[in-house]
């Protein structure tokens, strides 16, 4: 029998009172892909990744994460999944080690010790295991939060602006080590972003948001095939000015 | 048998991990251990001083040695019992860690139940040095009170825990912009469980409501102990059995307003 997809979206609505945060949205992820979801402000991606992790209810239609219901059959599946994001934080005062323990515990990782260390070794984190969380810099701290999000090793990954804040050359590692993640473990990850390069690097496909809707879908080459541009940023400008697919209507 | 996966299914070791973070947390900072212990002295320093001005002139007083005394260590039972359950779980507001929380395996009722252990942690470090503080200044040793003192003890801890997870439900669903009710929605609780006069006291139409209210029969007990010398059996049962209301509206309570959490998107939203 085959598996289940990792993600599986379905007619998702979601409003608060009365604003359509999403609506109506569809998509599958397969097993294994890499998948950017890029969008204004506003566009509901925030939305999609929350009812992906089951913090939020669907007003309608369904969200399946490795074939359970979210929110309501979560607990089949999260200890399954992982995320990491800049908006939620690492308790300050605990050091780094304290906060991998108390997560690993949580999410049942066997090995534990082991895995810190092996951790601290793949993110060049083992000189500051002992050091609080709070004393870190930007990068050491967003090295810290993948480490949460990895310590389960997750079949679905997700990340919201995973290199937000960081200098070119920690973005660049941090994207390495997603990359050599995404080999060794062929897990799916959902990434949200604002950085254009990021996305055409990391992602095989590329979602893009607009006032709740999918404007559009498709890998980095054939989108830049279809609006005519050389890159990801140009083609996100088109969809967020309503400029539509002007090579295609040229031709 | 409770399913692996089901929101009810109870790991000891999740519940451990989240005790292990409070106590990691409250280990690595003295201003936090030093707020536990601060206000319980200065409040027991203050009515001890003023018990022992009241005894020396009124003879009634003189012969209901300690209620005072009693009443302050008890009512902080209540109160730091309440705080302790709330303040560990603002820690998680305050730290932005809420999301992580939420979308990893941790079940509702493990978290209650880490927050209550360490509820009394943070009890036990403020109280027990201020019990053995009131023996020193005042000859009132709280632990006298002997098995009476259990039955207190359960029955205030019972009413703490159970506003506490009520309060951080509302914090939860409404952000940190609810969190003064955690500091202040006891305070509510003080004039009608008559903390320091008996309930006769009160107006007769507020009687009824004073009885409605658990730790109203732990109070009426200590001074039915300290004065009459009489352990009130049926007032800790009575109030055991309001407990046990007021602990299960807490939980549903709670869990009703995480999902509507859930349903307003709230939960990655953990600011004012």
């Amino acid at each position: 029998m085959p598996s289940p997809p990792p993600i599986a979206i379905e007619r998702f609505v979601k409003i608060y009172k009365t604003v359509p945060a999403v609506d109506g949205i569809s998509f599958t992820l397969a097993e294994g892909s890499v998948t950017g979801l890029l969008g204004g402000n506003g566009a509901g991606k925030t939305t999609t990744i929350a009812a992906i992790m089951g913090l939020t209810t669907p007003t309608s239609g369904k969200v399946t994460v490795l074939g359970a219901e979210m929110p309501r059959q979560r607990y089949q599946v999260l200890h399954r999944i992982n995320f990491e994001s800049p908006y939620v934080a690492m308790p300050m005062r605990l050091t780094i080690r304290q906060n991998l323990t108390v997560f690993g515990m949580l999410y049942g990782v066997p090995d534990l010790t082991q895995r810190i260390e092996e951790l601290g070794r793949q993110l060049d984190l083992t000189d500051l295991l002992d050091r609080q969380t709070g004393k870190l810099s930007d990068g050491q701290k967003t090295r810290v939060a993948l480490a949460k999000g990895l310590i389960n090793s997750p079949e679905l990954l997700l990340l919201d602006e995973p290199t937000a804040s960081l200098d070119p050359d920690t973005a660049d590692w941090v994207r390495g080590r997603l990359e050599s993640y995404r080999r060794e473990r062929n897990a799916t990850m959902l990434i949200a972003s604002h950085n254009m390069a990021e996305v055409e690097r990391l992602c095989d496909r590329v979602i893009i948001m607009k006032r709740g809707h999918i404007e559009d879908d498709d890998t980095p080459a054939k989108l830049l095939a279809r609006y005519g541009r050389r890159n990801l940023e140009e083609v996100f400008l088109d969809v967020a000015r309503g400029r539509g697919i002007e090579h295609e209507a040229a031709q | 048998m409770i399913a692996r996966e089901s929101t009810y299914a109870y790991s000891p070791r999740r519940a451990g991990a989240m005790m292990l973070r409070y106590w990691y947390l409250l280990r690595s900072s003295w201003p936090r251990l030093l707020d536990l212990v601060y206000w319980p002295t200065v409040q027991m320093i203050t009515w001890g001083f003023l018990q022992y001005y009241i005894m020396q002139n009124a003879g009634f007083f003189a012969r209901a040695g300690g209620t005072f005394i009693g009443a302050v260590l008890l009512w902080d039972i209540l109160f730091r019992g309440q705080l302790g359950f709330s303040i560990s779980f603002m820690e998680e507001m305050w730290a932005r860690n809420i999301g992580n929380l939420m979308m990893s395996p941790l079940r509702p009722f493990e978290f209650i139940s880490a927050l209550m252990v360490m509820s009394i942690v943070r009890l036990a470090v403020g109280v027990i040095p201020v019990s053995i503080l009131a023996i020193a200044f005042f000859g009132f040793n709280l632990y006298g009170l002997g098995l009476a003192l259990v039955a207190f003890f359960i029955n205030l801890m019972l009413t703490g825990w159970a506003v506490g997870i009520f309060v951080s439900g509302l914090v939860l669903r409404n952000g940190l912009g609810a969190e003064n009710l955690a500091w202040s929605i006891m305070f509510l609780f003080m004039p009608l469980t008559c903390v320091y006069y008996p309930v006769t006291t009160l107006p007769a139409w507020l009687q009824p409501v004073s009885w409605l209210l658990p730790p109203t029969y732990v109070f009426e007990g200590m001074r039915a102990l300290l004065i009459d010398r009489t352990f009130r059996a049926d007032l800790m049962l009575d109030a055991l059995g309001l407990n046990a209301v007021f602990f299960a509206a807490g939980v549903f309570g709670f869990l009703k307003l995480l999902q509507s959490a859930r349903r307003h998107g709230t939960l990655l939203q953990s600011g004012e």
